[in-house]
């Protein structure tokens, strides 16, 4: 029996759309009809464009028989994380907030899936305003995990990544601020990519913290993800810290398999106790595979990494808590309580009492608070301090080794509602991926294999330096073709079969 | 002792613009308390010669060209407006009525 198309791998599809073996509004379809079929108990979306998706694959379909020369990604369907402005389509931040929003303009990550005839079948669930390791802070229920529908599917962007593991669509973008790329894939048993800071625009993204938000590539394979990354990356006008440098070329790299003679570091830091067991196992066997294929294996140190959580959680706040101001029920977004007796100031008050939820009033609150005068140098001075150690400590390592490496997160996918209660155990989810995003560097998490105890995917995280992120795709593309051969088929073709309705 | 007080909380709700209630005050003080516990081993790592670092790729200040490009038209600004009057947007008194 032939692979469903669904289950392909985007470059797959790219084949049989270029071979005419199925249209790009067949392929459109058929994801559609599994969304309806699985979606009902994944929610891995918040709005499906039907209308709009199928507009764009029978357009890519036009140009195809008209001979035109097609991106390879046209008519390949994508699912997008709904903090980026997709114009005229809802776009909510998994907020109250937003709810009816619909933006007029197009963030560039849109504009240039547009430009390549990507199809963006819908919006996809999140946790409210990217906060959050679980998408249980969404204002419009969980997502969730497809291997196990009573688990997260990681966060914020737990949406997209259970879109692709559910084979909901190939493609999926994120944006991660402190690890909600990296650990939705992991958990999820696909592939997340945190490109350099500055390499994708973040024009149309809605601001968390935006010394540390980056959109991102996702999907089930490196050499997908590559491929998306290629589309999305590049120098932009509209984003004042995009960077002006040409797009590296990451299909080569992911397409290399060849990383003999690599040096690759193992954080110290990042590792051991306090690991569940399946998740050391995994990783170890990695690294055994990344021997294997000719690399040198480095422990390294980065001392100042034990403190990066803490200093994430004041900057990150603080920034949110600035970026959070524009919510204010004048110009967009809900307005609640204006019955023409009350103030600007009461209906403000009123709409951001209504529209936020719990944690991002917690971090509003934490933020506003490490900026207040009198306590701004103990918290926010000391924490971007503390991110200068942390460049320092990459430095140092890159300037011994190619890649660093690490578990993506300490644990496999935990239930819902486990830690909904408790936000400092929830915010320790994070350790592994936030240094990356304090340092400005570029980092992947691929899938290493089941965790023994539980049967959950764990993920592996190479972090590259600024500027090189060909490197992770290179040390990635050979780690998942070693496993894959080891494991006889993708670790994806494992996730056990969803109900379909 | 506790790092905040319930009091402080209600302060930095009001400087944020947020109305709560007083149960959401109890139950957020209490939070505040132990993130607050835990965030604060950030304090004395660094000594007074590591300078701070706000962004990780270091830029300076970024200029585009003086030039009038496209741009969103009247309409599509206020396409998302809670309310509107003519070309602006309407919004509930910001002044006192003496």
């Amino acid at each position: 029996m032939s692979t469903p198309i669904i289950s392909q791998t985007a470059a797959q599809m790219s084949a049989e759309l270029a071979a005419g073996s199925v249209t790009a509004v067949e392929l459109t379809n058929a994801h559609l009809d599994r969304i309806a079929a699985v979606d009902g108990d994944v929610h891995a979306f918040l709005h499906i464009d039907r209308e709009g998706a199928l507009a764009q694959a029978s357009a890519v379909d036009a140009s195809r028989k008209a001979g035109e020369k097609l991106h390879p990604l046209a008519g390949i369907p994508l699912a997008l994380k709904d903090v980026l402005a997709q114009k005229g389509v809802p776009t909510t931040c998994g907020s109250k907030m937003l709810e009816g929003w619909r933006p007029p303009y197009d963030a560039t990550v849109v504009t240039n899936l547009k430009k390549a005839g990507v199809v963006i079948l819908g919006k996809t669930n999140m946790d409210e305003f990217a906060m959050g390791s679980s998408t249980e802070n969404s204002a419009y229920g969980p997502t969730r995990n497809p291997w196990d529908l009573s688990r997260i599917p990681g966060g914020s962007g737990g949406g997209s990544s259970a879109a692709l593991a559910a084979f909901e669509a190939p493609l999926a973008i994120g944006t991660d601020t402190g690890g909600s790329i990296r650990q939705p894939a992991a958990v999820t048993g696909t592939v997340g990519v945190k490109p350099t800071y500055g390499a994708v625009s973040r024009y149309g993204l809605v601001a968390f913290s935006s010394s540390l938000d980056q959109a991102g590539p996702c999907a089930r394979t490196v050499l997908d993800t590559a491929m998306l990354h290629e589309v999305i990356a590049g120098y932009d006008p509209k984003d004042s810290t995009s960077i002006n440098a040409p797009v590296g070329k990451m299909v080569e790299a992911a397409k290399k398999l060849d990383i003999k003679g690599m040096k690759i570091g193992v954080v110290k830091e990042l590792g051991g106790e306090g690991y569940q067991s399946g998740v050391t196992t995994r990783f170890n066997e990695a690294l055994e595979a990344l021997v294997s294929a000719g690399a040198e294996i480095v422990e390294v140190s980065a001392p100042s990494f034990e403190y990066a959580l803490a200093a994430y959680y004041l900057i990150a706040p603080s920034e949110a808590s600035s970026n959070l101001a524009r919510f204010d029920s004048m110009r967009y977004g809900i307005r609640v309580g204006d019955d023409g007796s009350r103030s600007a100031e009461a209906v403000m008050n009123m709409t951001r009492e209504v529209g936020f939820g719990k944690e991002v009033k917690r971090r509003i609150i934490l933020g506003t608070y490490a900026l207040s005068s009198g306590y701004y140098d103990a918290y926010y001075g000391s924490a971007q301090k503390i991110r200068t150690l942390i460049k320092r400590d990459y430095d140092a390592a890159f300037a011994k080794v190619d890649v660093l490496v690490s578990p993506t997160c300490p644990t496999t996918a935990f239930k819902i509602g486990e830690k909904s209660n408790d936000p400092v155990a929830m915010y320790l989810n994070d350790v592994c991926t936030i240094p990356v995003n304090l340092a400005g560097i570029g980092s992947m998490s691929l899938p290493c294999g089941l965790a023994p105890e539980d049967g959950l995917p764990v993920g592996f995280q190479i972090m590259s330096p600024a500027m090189k992120d060909e490197l992770m795709y290179q040390v990635g593309g050979t780690l998942e073709a070693a496993l894959q051969s080891s494991w006889g088929k993708p670790l994806y073709a494992s996730a056990p079969e969803l109900a379909v309705r | 002792m506790a790092a905040i007080s319930r009091e402080e909380v209600a302060h930095l709700a009001r400087l944020s613009r947020i109305e709560m209630t007083d149960a959401e005050l109890d139950h957020l003080a209490s939070e505040m308390d132990l993130i607050l516990e835990s965030v604060s081993r950030v304090q004395g790592v660094a000594g007074e010669d590591i300078p701070p670092t706000s962004h990780a790729i270091a830029m300076q200040n970024v200029m585009r060209p003086d030039v009038v490009v496209p741009s969103l038209t009247p309409e599509e600004s206020l396409s998302g407006a809670p309310a509107r009057e003519d070309n602006r947007f309407k919004v509930p008194q910001i002044l006192g009525e003496e």
